[in-house]
């Protein structure tokens, strides 16, 4: 394992530190329980948006925590959901009477420990609301799993929901629109190699040379199956046919494309994917009215990418559109 | 003769011990069907259930499970910590104030441990999870504890061994909660992590009444 690293152990300790010493301007970091808050926390009168999950997806979240998104993000040991006792102190110091929306991404962990916190919040006179994530079109949404997992569209959640709350929405009305954004929104992933959780030392699976995995999540588990390499265009095409299925698009819809690299791609090849999926796109009749590719939504350093697509109305391209001000986002200040 | 607060640090310690000992072997079986992560997070969360019970040493086994049950569920994370601290709390529920268990409250507390468990996870036997340990364990404990002398070594060793059958018996099952339920068939033929830790816990409160 070869890594920019110090002592496995303190891999999140230093790297939230270094976040906080360069973004000094825009968060304050609390170094145990570890959270991010927005500098000029709580916002009066303002619901306060707060996510939070496993470290290792940088950007996410710490990266959205700024003007016209995240109040606060609490980030948990690698790929280990954060807990309560940081989750609650970040919630107070984001509520300024207005409520609180948890954004969570639908993983069992998270899941738990956000509603344990939910609970504690709620005995303090805390409004809470939950948006839950779940827009992988890799997993079977059945009774008999954990239900699909919340992958890339949790970033437009955060931005859009972020955008309804700064312009002044109510506690139910911005997690209306977080739930709207999750029901419009799908997502699927690949990788060509698997990352190395540092406290762990190896890869979390084995790639052959000519092997890629479809369907993987963020945390670098295992996806659905696996299948000789194949080229870019066919790849894609893979990733954006179980998502627009799943979505139902048809012609005439307007949609936002979010090509996301897993942390080991380059924008290069980014854009190759972004490339055909736009063709596609079209050749349906689907207008990409709004774009993202970049790497906001990692798995450490593994290789591959995820594609997201998130069906617009007026409103939420308006949201989209409006002012953000994060380390990792920003336009429109 | 019953189980007194002695007994619940000997446990707590030896489950540290084993968490320490097991830590690299659960990572590598939470490696192929979840995120490499429940080794690390167990020994992390019985090392801070130590400093706190040398911090402020409890009166009773009870307190010592309540203790234990804060400390995992605010330091462990993942969908362990909850599971776990709620299976904790459960139990120290069960036993009160008690400050000598004796073998029909202790299978009674195990049971509670288990339903806690399954309430927070909503998980049934056969999913593939702790609970194809805990429940064989608290059947076995129950057994126990109506047949014999009152002896609560044999309840707690009964529970060990059934908890462990239960972990093995994880291996051809499909997983249908928790991140290994993301594999599918691909989930068959791994052994379940949390089932083993379970296991390793329960073998640690039968090896604290030596």
């Amino acid at each position: 394992m070869k890594k920019l690293i110090n002592d496995p152990k303190a891999v999140v300790d230093e790297s939230v530190e270094g976040f906080g010493l360069a973004h000094a301007d825009l968060v304050t970091v609390f170094p145990d329980p570890k959270y991010i808050v927005r500098k000029d926390a709580p916002v009066a009168g303002k619901v306060g948006l707060v996510s939070g999950g496993g470290s290792g997806h940088e950007p996410l979240h710490g990266g959205y925590v700024g003007l016209g998104m995240l109040d606060a993000a609490v980030p948990g040991a690698v790929f280990t959901s954060p807990t309560p006792d940081q989750i609650l102190p970040a919630t107070l110091a984001v509520n300024s009477g207005a409520g609180v929306v948890h954004i969570v991404k639908n993983y069992t962990g998270d899941v738990l420990n956000f509603e344990t916190a939910a609970e504690l919040a709620q005995a303090e006179g805390v409004e809470i609301r939950t948006v839950l994530v779940n827009d992988d079109v890799a997993v079977q949404d059945s009774l008999y799993t954990a239900g699909r997992r919340g992958v890339g569209g949790t970033v437009l959640v955060e931005k859009i929901a972020g955008a309804a709350a700064e312009r002044g929405d109510n506690l139910d009305a911005v997690a209306a629109i977080g739930d709207r954004v999750n029901q419009n929104v799908r997502s699927m992933g690949v990788a060509l190699s698997a990352c190395t959780v540092p406290h762990a030392g190896v890869p979390s699976f084995e790639l052959e040379e000519n092997e890629i995995e479809i369907g993987i999540g963020i945390h670098g588990e295992p996806g659905r199956h696996r299948i000789p390499m194949e080229n870019a265009d066919g790849i894609t095409d893979r990733l954006l046919d179980p998502v627009v299925s799943d979505l139902g698009l048809s012609s005439g819809d307007q949609v936002l494309l979010f090509v996301n690299g897993m942390g080991g791609t380059p924008a290069s090849e980014l854009y190759i994917v972004y490339r055909r999926a736009a063709q596609k796109l079209a050749e349906q009749g689907v207008t990409v009215a709004r774009s993202l590719v970049g790497n906001y939504i990692t798995s450490l350093e593994m290789q591959g990418c995820s594609i997201t697509v998130l069906r617009l109305d007026d409103e939420m391209t308006s949201l989209w559109d409006a002012p953000v001000h994060t380390p990792a986002l920003r336009w429109g200040v | 003769m019953g189980l007194d607060v002695g007994w619940a640090v000997r446990w707590l310690t030896l489950s540290a011990q084993a968490m320490a000992e097991h830590r690299v072997e659960l990572i590598e079986l939470d490696r192929p069907i979840g995120d490499s992560d429940h080794g690390e997070n167990m020994d992390r969360g019985f090392k801070a259930v130590m400093d706190k019970l040398s911090e402020a040493p409890p009166e009773t086994p009870g307190a010592a499970l309540k203790l234990t049950a804060m400390t995992l569920m605010s330091k462990v994370g993942g969908a362990a910590g909850p599971l776990y601290g709620t299976a904790f709390l459960r139990a120290a529920t069960a036993l009160g104030d008690s400050s000598d268990v004796d073998a029909v409250t202790l299978a009674a507390a195990l049971q509670a441990a288990r339903d806690g468990i399954v309430v927070r996870g909503k998980a049934e036997s056969g999913d593939k999870t702790m609970v194809d340990a805990w429940t064989p364990a608290v059947e076995a404990a129950a057994a126990a504890a109506a047949a014999g002398d009152g002896d609560v070594r044999k309840v707690l060793l009964a529970a060990a061994e059934a908890a462990e059958a239960g972990a093995v018996s994880t291996d051809p099952m499909l997983a249908r909660k928790g991140r290994a339920s993301y594999l599918g068939e691909r989930s068959i033929g791994h052994r379940d992590p949390g089932a083993v830790s379970s296991a390793l816990i329960l073998r640690a409160a039968a090896g604290a009444t030596e």
